[in-house]
């Protein structure tokens, strides 16, 4: 189980189901704060960015999951699925906001402010 | 002081253990009674496995023998059910109205297995995996002719169960719901490598399989049907798909109950005076199925019934898999949080996989596969919290290496080696030999060492350590190597190696490969992943199930993303050709799906950009409709075949360019290649496709037709060599189906074909394709992977495949407590 330390309020909402994310693969999750990526490592560990890269706004959830990384499809930088940032080569330009999760009996949970924000 | 009375319910592991670790701090304390449901002594539970498979016997996993309740003053109650308890006169009501009083009474009624309600789940020969009676029942079942057993769970115990019954003959097939087998303690490289090793004893694996209905003949089990309709027949079916705290007494008693029941850190429940231990409790949330957090529990609870002072206060887990020859430990957890890293090794020759997982220089988990003899140090590093970072380099060998090198710098270890310290472990090459051979015969190079000494030829993973002894014999007459490229960061194995031995040692799957070529990562990285599916694609085709996730978005959804998310869809064109249906149909999706933009592209077809990734599938259906597949505009394979009109309406026309351009487009489309192919078909020289910038292009003469190849009109321009003549339209074919394969089989990926040539040299092409016997090999080896090529993706996924990336997750507005 992985919880991820947030700003408070949050609210957690039930998006499904985890085996509904493909093991190294993702979904995208259209929300009222824009496109979320919900992430599955091969380990089975379940993590959600939203779906912007911070280079050009690539959809993360397209991109190819290896480890706890995606690689943005448009131009390959790598993202860490837990912090946000970018690692590698380009490491420290940026950061997409990370989105906290829950799994709770199988059932993936994403942390949503209560304003919204 | 007379003796208080303590009554325990529960005569299993943890109601035993507790009653141990009272006698052994204070023996005269309490006059002791246990209730046990099985008519039989205290066995060791965990050790049914063994039993199953034959290796030992029950005798032998008997904790307390019959002496052992008389010699301590223990009453047992065997084979008696308890049926209440009477908190306000401290009674507990057994079967035939037997009333025992208590001081204390324990909890220990352990778990019960979880049996999944199929249809079919009461037939004759459906059992669980839980006491001696499932064992024997098992044992039973083995014994009769042609007996097959499917196991429901892949899980430790069903693992335990599968491997047990293949030792008694019986063929044994494990279903598994998840696509790793133990998937809560193994990675998915260890979970593949127990998938081959159970394999090898006999146990095959269906992944990522629901059980659907229990299928029988004349009130027994016959078989297994699975939800996609596959049956698995079967004379004896095991459900091992779990455990449930037993805390029907416990809740009927009043006490608190969660999961299991409630207890606080000394493992007393609501009820001061009533302990629950083992299986049925439930400490801060969490209930536990494995004995060494049992064996903690038991321990505080002995401290406070002795008015001692140790808290239970959760357990750190590991895991062992008791399977013969089958090594598995993992402990902690894999990934998570910031700032975790991996440190993995593999030795492929020994089959060993170990992953250690740190974080802020701690060890937070581990999984070790085929070698697990440190399980135990890397657990206590775990547990104790120590800062490894100072050993990080060494950790991953053990606590023998790890502990002899400590303090030493890597090359005062070296040193410090004695010459009769084997360093290859592949070869049995020791230090002696390999500065020896330096010294006498002047080798001053990895490769000199290895052609020689034979030390760091085989697996490579003792090369750090051979250079380490060139650089300390030689001094500074010693240069570090630059080898072939590798790969990618994951390997250090170049591109050419890891194609030769996926053929060469029948390498059909992503894990085996990661496996057979120590691969230093888990899962690969967005490199070297797509490349590998693409190896074993163009090696094994009909054998390998391609692997999505290892595919760049676009070969994923068979559609080419743009700046803004959306994609581009370009439909088939065969050599440029259309028809007025065509493309009624094209303006018919463009708009009705209000698609943004409609552009002629330089392949001679139609590009639709700006489609919602959700679309595709009814923009697909809708092409599909009116013939059209797809371009594959996207792919790491064949995209176009540009023509001109030539003989059949150019005046200059020599040949039929166009009809040869749709003959090779319909033979080949589908085809995947290391980087992108684009052919061109011009019907004279005057060579209106272009056809001498492609990466292969026909120019058509009189006489017939001059093959071409290696152009480029993109990063770099460059004009195509000319290949070889040929006199026909079906020579043509053949080399043009020749060239592409050779180019298939030695292309590295992402190499386009005027790479590739540069690399091996237009002359060593020219051999491979003049050989007549040796250019039917490729061409018949190019037709036969067609044959599992040819298949419209786009038609696929209409029809389904794949469906759930097209469609978003949605919020279900549904508040979770937080």
């Amino acid at each position: 189980m992985n919880v991820h330390v947030t700003p408070s309020p949050v609210v957690w909402i039930d998006v499904g189901a985890a085996t509904d994310i493909p093991r190294r693969g993702a979904r995208r999750l259209p929300s009222p704060i824009g496109d979320i990526a919900v992430f599955r490592t091969g380990d089975g560990e379940v993590y959600a960015l939203r779906d912007a890269c911070p280079h050009k706004g690539g959809p993360l959830s397209q991109g190819i999951v290896h480890g706890r990384a995606v690689a943005c499809p448009l131009h390959n930088w790598t993202i860490d699925l837990a912090t946000g940032h970018p690692t590698g080569a380009d490491a420290g330009k940026g950061c997409t906001p990370v989105v906290p999760v829950q799994i709770r009996d199988g059932r993936v949970l994403l942390g949503m402010s209560v304003d919204g924000a | 002081m007379d003796k208080q009375r303590l009554v325990v319910i529960g005569n299993g592991m943890a109601g035993c253990r507790a009653v141990e670790e009272i006698l052994k701090r204070d023996p005269d304390r309490y006059e002791i009674a246990i209730f046990g449901a099985e008519p039989r002594v205290n066995y060791n539970r965990i050790m049914l496995s063994p039993v199953l498979a034959g290796e030992k016997s029950f005798d032998d996993i008997v904790i307390n023998d019959a002496a052992w309740y008389r010699d301590n003053g223990v009453t047992l109650h065997a084979g008696r059910a308890v049926t209440g308890v009477d908190r306000t006169r401290r009674v507990v009501l057994a079967e035939g109205g037997l009333e025992v009083p208590y001081d204390r009474l324990i909890l220990a009624t352990g778990s019960d297995p979880v049996r999944l309600p199929l249809p079919g789940a009461d037939l004759k020969g459906v059992v669980t995996f839980r006491d001696l009676d499932d064992v024997e029942a098992m044992v039973a079942a083995s014994a009769e002719p042609n007996a097959r057993a499917v196991v429901i769970g892949g899980g430790l115990l069903g693992i335990e169960a599968a491997y047990g019954l293949a030792r008694r003959g019986m063929a044994a097939t494990v279903v598994h719901l998840m696509d790793v087998l133990m998937e809560r303690q193994l990675d998915e490289a260890a979970g593949f490598l127990l998938t081959e090793a159970m394999r090898d004893r006999g146990v095959e694996t269906v992944l990522g399989a629901q059980s659907e209905e229990i299928l029988g003949e004349d009130g027994r089990v016959a078989g297994l049907r699975l939800k996609d309709g596959t049956v698995l027949p079967c004379s004896l079916l095991v459900m091992a798909v779990g455990i449930r705290p037993n805390a029907a007494l416990a809740k009927a008693a009043g006490l608190d109950v969660g999961r299991g029941v409630q207890v606080d850190d000394a493992m007393r429940t609501s009820d001061p005076a009533i302990y629950a231990v083992g299986e049925c409790a439930e400490h801060r949330g969490q209930c536990y199925g494995l004995v060494a957090p049992i064996w903690e529990m038991c321990r505080a609870l002995a401290e406070d019934m002795t008015d001692g002072d140790g808290l239970y206060e959760g357990s750190v887990l590991s895991t062992r898999l008791k399977v013969s020859g089958v090594d598995v430990f993992s402990a902690g957890r894999f990934s998570g949080g910031e700032g975790c890293e991996d440190i993995v090794f593999r030795d492929a020759g020994r089959g060993v996989y170990k992953r250690l997982v740190l974080q802020d220089g701690k060890v937070v988990g581990g999984v070790l596969f085929g070698d697990a003899a440190d399980g135990g140090w890397y657990f206590d590093l775990m547990k104790s919290g120590r800062d490894v970072a100072a050993i990080r380099d060494t950790l991953i060998f053990g606590q023998a290496i790890t502990e002899g090198l400590d303090g030493l710098d890597p090359s005062s270890a070296v040193a410090a080696m004695a010459d009769t310290a084997e360093v290859c472990g592949c070869n049995g090459v020791c230090k002696g030999a390999i500065t020896g051979a330096v010294t006498a015969q002047g080798l001053s190079t990895l490769d000199e060492v290895r052609a020689v000494t034979k030390a760091s030829a085989s697996c490579g993973s003792c090369t750090p350590l051979v250079e380490q002894l060139l650089k300390l014999t030689l001094g500074d007459g010693f240069e570090v190597q630059t080898g072939p490229k590798p790969l990618c960061k994951c390997t250090a194995h170049p591109h050419s190696l890891v194609r030769e031995r996926i053929v060469s040692a029948e390498l059909k799957s992503i894990p085996a490969v990661m496996q057979a070529l120590e691969w230093t990562t888990p899962d690969g990285c967005a490199s070297c992943r797509p490349a590998l599916n693409y190896y074993l694609v163009c090696a094994w085709p009909g054998d390998y199930r391609d692997d999505p996730q290892s595919r760049f978005v676009n070969e994923r959804v068979h559609a080419n993303i743009q700046k803004d998310g959306t994609y581009s869809v370009v439909p088939r064109m065969w050599g440029g050709m259309t028809t007025p249906a065509e493309l009624r149909a094209i303006a018919d999706v463009a708009e009705k799906f209000a698609i943004p933009a409609v552009k002629v592209t330089g392949g001679q077809r139609i590009d639709l950009l700006g489609v919602k990734k959700e679309d595709l599938p009814a923009v697909w259906s809708d092409l599909n409709a009116a013939g059209m597949v797809s371009g594959h505009a996207y792919a790491k394979g064949l995209r176009t075949v540009k023509t001109c009109v030539g003989s059949d309406w150019c005046r200059f026309g020599t040949q039929d360019s166009t009809g040869l351009g749709v003959r090779l487009e319909k033979f080949m489309w589908g085809s995947w290649t290391p980087a992108k192919v684009k052919l061109g078909v011009s019907g004279c020289p005057r060579n209106c496709a272009e056809a001498t910038c492609k990466d292969v292009g026909v120019i058509c003469v009189d006489s017939g037709y001059e093959i071409h190849i290696g152009g480029a009109a993109g990063l770099h321009i460059r004009g195509t060599e000319i290949l070889t003549r040929v006199a026909t339209e079906q020579e043509a074919v053949w080399t043009i189906c020749a060239l592409v394969q050779l180019y298939r089989e030695q292309g590295w990926y992402l190499e386009r074909i005027y790479k590739w040539m540069d690399r091996v040299g237009l002359d060593s092409i020219k051999a491979a394709l003049a050989d007549p016997e040796g250019r039917k090999a490729l061409y018949d080896r190019f037709a036969y992977s067609q044959r599992f090529a040819r298949i419209d993706p786009w038609a696929e996924r209409v029809a389904g495949r794949h469906h759930e990336q097209f469609n978003p997750m949605s919020l279900r507005l549904e508040f979770a407590p937080a």
